[in-house]
């Protein structure tokens, strides 16, 4: 087999596989994450995201397949001999322990002495910013500082790859959002490559550098934030990442990489062709609410008159309910900074909704 | 409707909870003040002294009750420490061993002797001891009691590891601790409430016990429970209330401790 084919990738994932009797928790699973990589595993819960980071620290055996760190495989290593470490979900800080010595523990099982461990561990609580709270115990912080404790724990024995198993859903939201900003600026700061594990897409969107969408065990899609939001690759990731409008589609022909399209009612659609879908299929067409416009005439492409259902106000957006004459009901958001500029449609009121250029993508089932 | 289903309000509850009370604690409550009685009946009250405390450690029978008491707490202070050692090593390949054939049967195994008549448990031992040719004394009471205080110190120490979740030795094991370290610097630490309180549980069973001890001790050798009852069966002297009363003294404090302990708790 020839596996060792990317040295410079710090994880290697080749064909692995992880089977519990007669379940199968990853399905063949290869994926090369970057040196100094902010990469994220994004799926819902039981997608195997969970068990697919424990396999790379150590704690689940791999069935099939093998992971490399930096060319080397790792499948026969204890997690003790790996240099990997982990911020668990629940933090796992050693309650007996002060701060200090939790953040030391790593650096003196390296064999390093007490005092070299100590002076890592007052670096590390400098980095995030706990140096008041040396001597405390795990149980007299706050969830937000335990948290940055856990990280100061996994981050000064100088990991080669740092695992973050959902660090951050135990938090408020506020504290959440802060957080992610912390946490990128620490790994572009440590230069350690990040490897993040979450089911939050609006977390992953904002802090990765690369995403892997899984699901049901596979990787779905595998790309950087901006692709994967504006090019899902098929149904679960245009559903899971943000929100989507799905239309029904027929392609009829595909000219030039454009697709030509027709919806149930016959009303015809154009739009990029993608690799997978070929004439005469029938899938499912993804549109996001941000990139429909509202009109009162109809557009030379791409518009489909309904009726205004509603309108939603939502912060920073309106967004407008409308049941299209031929097709489902579609979600159009319109900035509120907007508002000045475009006409509000009544409900009740007839419109015309118009795909931005660009904006609609087949997707492969 | 709250109100009438309130176990409370059932008729009878009252006299019940009382008679139940009295019957628990009236002869101990008596033995308990008549221990301080100047009288030498055991019936009769003649005023307040503490002559029989200052006799139980000075009277006639204080060499008798000295040896008692020394054999006593030897056996119950080593008796707990290896059962406590069992049944740490115990709980930690149940609970923490994942999932191997014999989980089920050993912890079944374990929990066995609470289980067993503590009369069959002592006609056994007797029986076994005279088999393999164990000349009675001192280490056939150890050995006994090593047997039946297992269990107890299993309990708490069992109950304990059980809330002490896995991810604190993953995050050992993480931190390039080795699977002794985690279990040294971690685990144990986290256990020791646990362990201590199952240390003094199996202390005062051990202690306490007279039954087993009785089939298994050997002509001469003697506990404190042993002890009392040979005293008693030449008559009551009120010296055996102030001795009970001491006991019951110990008892309770090393029960009270055991429950302080095992409620303090450092994972929160």
């Amino acid at each position: 087999m020839p596996l060792n084919k990317d040295a410079t990738a710090a994880i290697d994932v080749r064909n692995a596989v992880k089977r519990y009797g007669d379940f199968t928790a990853l399905k063949t699973i290869s994926l090369s994450i970057r040196d100094n990589e902010f990469f994220t595993l994004l799926g819902p819960s039981g997608c195997g995201k969970t068990t697919l980071l424990r396999m790379i620290a150590g704690f689940e055996d791999v069935t099939e397949g093998a992971i490399f760190l930096f060319g080397k495989e790792i499948e026969n290593l204890p997690p003790n001999k790996r240099p990997i470490n982990t911020v668990f979900q629940n933090y796992a800080l050693f309650p007996h322990m002060t701060v200090t010595d939790n953040v030391a523990f790593g650096v003196q099982r390296l064999g390093k002495s007490r005092q070299e461990a100590l002076r890592r561990a007052g670096e590390m609580l400098e980095l995030v910013q706990l140096s008041q709270f040396a001597e405390r115990k795990p149980a007299q912080l706050s969830g937000g500082q335990q948290q940055r404790v856990a990280l100061a724990r996994a981050l000064a024995p100088s990991p080669k790859v740092l695992l973050l198993d959902e660090p951050l859903s135990a938090l408020d939201l506020k504290l959440r959002q802060a957080m992610r900003f912390e946490l990128k600026e620490i790994q572009r700061e440590t230069g350690i490559t990040f490897i993040f594990v979450t089911h939050d897409q609006e977390e992953a969107l904002t802090m990765s550098d690369r995403i892997a969408v899984m699901s049901s065990g596979e990787v779905q899609q595998l790309g950087e934030a901006r692709e994967i939001y504006e090019k899902p690759r098929n149904m679960f990731v245009a559903d899971f990442i943000g929100e989507t409008n799905l239309l029904e589609v027929f392609v009829d022909k595909i000219v030039e990489g454009r697709a030509m399209c027709h919806l149930g009612g016959g009303h015809a659609l154009t739009c990029d062709a993608v690799e997978g879908v070929g004439e005469g299929a029938k899938v499912h067409m993804s549109i996001r609410p941000e990139r429909l416009v509202l009109s009162e005439t109809e557009a030379p492409e791409n518009s489909l008159r309904g009726t205004v259902h509603d309108n939603i106000f939502v912060g920073t957006d309106i967004q407008s309910v409308i049941d299209l004459d031929d097709g489902p009901r579609m979600l159009v958001r319109t900035s509120n900074s907007d508002r000045g500029k475009k006409h509000l449609f009544e409900r009740g009121a007839t419109a015309y909704v118009t795909m931005e250029g660009g904006a609609a993508r087949l997707l492969v089932d | 409707m709250k109100r009438r289903n309130d176990i409370k309000h059932y008729t009878g509850f009252l006299p019940l909870t009382l008679l139940c009370l009295f019957i628990l604690y009236t002869p101990l409550i008596v033995v308990m003040v008549y221990s301080f009685n100047e009288s030498t009946s055991i019936t009769t009250w003649g005023g307040f002294s503490l002559k029989w405390y200052v006799d139980v450690f000075t009277g006639p029978e204080s060499a008798k009750f000295k040896q008692a008491a020394w054999n006593s707490f030897v056996i119950a202070i080593a008796a707990a420490t290896t059962a406590t050692i069992i049944a740490t090593l115990a709980a930690t390949a149940i609970i923490r061993g994942g999932r191997f054939k014999l989980r089920l049967p050993s912890l079944g195994l374990i929990s066995l002797p609470l289980m067993v008549p503590e009369i069959v448990t002592a006609v056994a031992l007797l029986i076994f001891y005279n088999f393999i040719g164990f000349s009675r004394g001192m280490m056939t009471i150890l050995v006994a009691h090593i047997v039946f205080c297992i269990p107890f110190a299993y309990m708490p120490i069992a109950a304990r590891m059980q809330g002490i979740e896995d991810t604190y030795e993953q995050a050992a094991l993480d931190l390039y601790a080795t699977r002794f370290e985690a279990f040294t610097k971690i685990l144990l630490p986290l256990m020791l409430p646990g362990i201590i309180s199952g240390y003094l549980l199996a202390f005062i069973i051990s202690l306490d016990d007279f039954i087993i001890t009785n089939f298994v001790k050997g002509a001469g050798v003697e506990t404190l429970p042993t002890a009392i009852f040979g005293s008693v069966k030449q008559g009551i002297r009120p010296n055996i209330m102030a001795i009970s009363t001491m006991l019951l003294a110990v008892s309770m404090l090393i029960v009270t401790l055991s429950y302080l302990i095992s409620k303090t708790d450092k994972t929160k």
